[in-house]
């Protein structure tokens, strides 16, 4: 009935995990108690969870990437802590089969429930706004794609109570990942959590790239779009182009664990290296589908707080579209010792530097940018100065690593685990910070505290160098990575440090909340009425904040880059001419979160065997299509007259007259 | 909308990508589009491990030894000549007329059908025999691969009856005919994967 569903599926033995599972439950009641008593579902399920508006549905994807980034923190500092304990003959706190999960739970949430998340809701959030059209391509799908990803956080999340979590690493290679070494349900809730929510990412993808390229206001060529949305392009067409290749390579390994097929398995002509070629084609790309909208964000961010176009627009354009393509071209650097042979190994080092030539590019371009400019040190401003200090030195071990032999050396070596850190959080998570400071204002009509922003960005900034600067030199001394415990006591001083430095990075966090909480209590003091508290540049800027569902009360027409600001300089010309007209906003579609309800009943359903639970979940999903199929009353008109009446509608433009 | 009309009164003179947002049909064939490449992505990492895992026959028969192409050839000839009866399909619903869409209809998915009877023939006897996707590494690909195909035909097939259902309740309003154009893309794309795989899988078989 059950499927291997039995009481022994929770770890009622296990206090570190009950612990755990018993504040996520007492919080949860707590929240659930309190919207329930506060009447908040009704307003929860019209304005925010059936929501299709990409602005809505943008502040819930950065909401979910917060609230997965203290889980993913959680893994990261009980690693930290036990590294820090497990010198010579000490095992530390942490067993090796919990240690072998948190360190894959750890991994797979920062990268598809953290970076992922946050870096689709700034795009979904400002790419309208910055292209100066109503919203995305498809708001329905939309819905349904934040529904697909919450449901795949949930099932991951699911995993720590009922059941187990993968041992086998972020990536689950075979065949340690095939049933054969892995016959526990953790690989088949990497599996399955990550099938779901990548049909969201791809969904996403499909509609920002359509968006970008169908969707812009009159006027706005190609070369002059902000540079945001041409990352923004760049990261979407990435997300089309490498998802599918992970979701095919993951359905392979489903095969041969579910079905006995021989895709990667040691026996009968299967072949494990197949895997980890195919699972790095998408691998490799999806790093530049996390940094390429942070460089996007650290563009726009550097032009306004430094008063100044954007140094080398077109070199940036060209720059950004070469990572573009190269990005498919250097997977095989993560395997150097596969044993390809020199001829192959040298093409993809090679590769591999190259690709280091238009990130640099960027960098100049960025200093450039400052040069001569009236830099205003804020907090988004000071993300983005830290990013370029710390991820040139992350770019620069990476080059490193792309020479072959120095790679045989250092594969698999903490050396690594310091140099994707090193750009992953120099890079991407900074760069998702300075965005979330910098459109936090637009998104909610008040600025976050500055005093709160700059302590949590120093403790990070420190927090970070601290960290991860001591596994550099564990890395050269011959620390391996997914170590539970280590014979060495030499290496211990460094551990501690790199402690200290996970400790700090905690104090960010614990900063991040506080300025969250405190700008939220004092946003009466913090109201921004202008709609553009940072004299920005961009079409995001000349709208109310928060804007309307509509965005804009009329199209506005581009005629340069930066259009907002030469409008400016032109003492605030119209950026729209003529009267308001009726408009067609799509209506809120519970879709999408059905969806994700029957797909969450799926893959519970497939992870544990239980076949009548995975059939209903199937039909539930197709009859939830089908409803939807069949609704003919999805869009709904505004009057010219209630676009006019809005209190702010036209902000910008009367703050013009 | 003012946004269409002032996108469709602008002269000829402006550059297409400065014209405004694109009417609707555009945007939603184009993401559809941008859909049938990346599952022609899917098919392609298939295809990729198809020729990687090709000889690995861990003992067990060859693909020439497995295939028969006078089956191949009828089921090839049932899937393209669907794709000639939906092209119809297709013109007759752009033209609204209701009458001569459905006979076409109704000939793809007889067409549709026939193709998946002959490929299950085909793996039943595969399977009967012992060479089924367990067997060895070039079987786990082949039936992978040629399996992913027929999945797609058949969701093609469920997605023929749900639009003949829809014109026949709804009509043949806007938002059907958008939707029956992606089914008409979608179903080409198929032809044009099984022609990779006509060409890779059974013709290149050794």
């Amino acid at each position: 009935m059950l499927g291997k569903l039995t009481w022994a599926a929770i770890p009622f033995d296990q206090p570190i995990i009950m612990g755990t599972v018993a504040v996520i439950g007492v919080v949860g009641v707590a929240i659930l108690g309190l919207v329930t008593v506060r009447g908040w579902w009704p307003y929860l399920w019209r304005e925010w969870i059936t929501s299709v508006d990409h602005k809505r549905i943008g502040v819930m994807y950065v909401l979910l990437a917060l609230v997965m980034l203290v889980r993913g923190f959680a893994d990261a500092i009980m690693m930290r802590s036990q590294l820090a304990l497990a010198a010579g003959g000490a095992q530390g706190y942490l067993p090796p089969e919990h240690y072998d999960q948190i360190f894959s739970a750890h991994g797979t949430i920062m990268i598809f429930f953290v970076a992922m998340p946050f870096v689709i809701g700034l795009m979904n959030f400002v790419v309208p706004l910055q292209l100066g059209v109503r919203d995305v391509a498809f708001p329905v799908l939309n819905n349904v794609s934040f529904w697909l990803t919450a449901a795949g956080v949930l099932l991951i999340n699911l995993s720590l109570f009922v059941g187990e979590f993968a041992r086998t690493g972020w990536l689950a290679y075979p065949p340690l990942s095939e049933i054969t070494y892995s016959p526990g349900v953790g690989v088949d809730y990497y599996l399955w959590s990550l099938q779901i929510s990548g049909l969201g990412t791809l969904l996403s993808g499909i509609n920002l790239t359509t968006t970008i390229l169908k969707l812009r206001a009159p006027g706005m060529s190609y070369m002059r779009m902000p540079i945001f949305c041409w990352t923004a392009l760049a990261s979407n067409l990435l997300i089309v182009a490498a998802f599918p290749v992970m979701t095919a390579t993951f359905a392979m390994l489903l095969l041969d664990r579910y079905c006995g097929f021989h895709f990667f398995t040691n026996d009968a002509g299967g072949n494990p290296m197949m895997y980890i070629n195919l699972i790095w084609i998408w691998g490799h790309p999806e790093v530049y589908i996390l940094i390429l909208p942070a460089f996007g964000v650290f563009s726009e961010v550097v032009a306004t707080f430094s008063g100044k176009p954007l140094f080398g627009y077109r070199s940036m354009v060209m720059a950004t579209m070469a990572i573009c393509v190269l990005s498919f071209l250097v997977w095989l650097h993560h395997f150097f010792t596969m044993g390809a042979g020199a001829d192959v190994n040298a093409f993809f080092g090679i590769m591999t530097m190259i690709i280091a030539v238009p990130t640099g590019v960027k960098v100049f371009n960025w200093l450039f940018t400052l040069y001569g400019g009236r830099v205003q040190f804020t907090v988004p401003m000071h993300w983005a100065l830290g990013f370029m200090v710390t991820f040139v030195i992350g770019g620069m071990t990476g080059v490193l690593m792309a020479i072959p032999p120095a790679d045989f050396v250092l594969h698999n070596s903490l050396f690594l685990i310091a140099h994707f850190h090193n750009t992953a959080i120099g890079g991407v998570l900074f760069g998702a910070m300075a965005g979330y400071t910098y459109w936090f204002p637009k998104a909610f009509g008040f600025k976050l505290d500055e005093r709160l922003g700059k302590a949590s960005f120093w403790c990070w900034f420190i927090g970070f160098y601290l960290a991860f600067m001591p596994l550099y030199a564990l890395g050269l001394m011959g620390a391996t990575r997914r170590m539970q415990h280590y014979p060495d006591v030499h290496w211990q001083p460094l551990m501690l440090v790199a402690l200290s430095g996970a400790v700090l990075i905690l104090f960010g966090i614990g900063l991040t909340v506080a300025q969250l909480a405190v700008s939220i209590r004092t946003r009466k003091h913090r109201r921004d009425l202008t709609g553009d508290p940072w004299n920005g540049r961009t079409l995001e800027w000349s709208t109310s904040s928060p804007p309307p569902a509509w965005n804009f009360a009329r199209v506005p027409l581009v005629r340069t880059t930066d259009a907002y600001w030469a409008s400016k300089q032109h003492g605030y010309e119209r950026l729209a001419e003529g009267p308001y007209v009726p408009v067609l906003v799509p209506r809120s579609n519970p879709t999408g979160v059905f969806l994700a309800f029957f797909a969450v009943v799926l893959g519970f359903a497939l992870i544990w065997h239980i076949w009548w639970m995975a059939i209903a979940g199937l039909v539930g999903s197709l009859v939830v299509c089908l409803l939807h199929a069949w609704r003919t009353d999805t869009e709904t008109v505004v009057s010219a007259e209630q676009i006019a009446a809005i209190p702010g509608a036209s902000a910008a433009e009367e703050s013009a007259l | 909308m003012n946004v269409m009309t002032q996108a469709a009164s602008t002269s000829e003179a402006v550059p297409l990508s400065m014209r405004g947002p694109a009417p609707v049909q555009v945007v939603v064939g184009y993401g559809f589009w941008l859909f049938l490449l990346s599952d022609i992505i899917i098919f392609a990492a298939l295809f990729a491990t198809y020729a990687v895992l090709s000889g690995e026959t861990n003992g067990g028969p060859p693909g020439a030894a497995l295939f028969d192409r006078t089956h191949v050839f009828f089921e090839t000839a049932c899937l393209l000549v669907s794709s000639v009866t939906c092209g119809f399909a297709t013109l007759a619903v752009q033209r609204r007329n209701m009458l001569v869409a459905f006979p076409w209809m109704i000939a793809t998915l007889v067409l549709g059908a026939a193709f998946l009877c002959l490929e299950q023939s085909e793996f039943v006897h595969m399977l009967a025999t012992g060479n089924g996707p367990s067997r060895s590494a070039f079987l786990s690909a082949f039936f992978t691969l040629v399996g992913a195909h027929g999945l797609h035909v058949t969701v093609g097939l469920v997605w023929l009856v749900i639009m003949m259902l829809q014109a026949a309740t709804l009509g043949l309003r806007p938002m059907v005919r958008r939707r029956f154009f992606c089914f008409g893309l979608f179903w080409h794309a198929l032809d044009i994967v099984w022609i990779g795989v006509f060409t890779i899988v059974y013709l290149g078989a050794r």
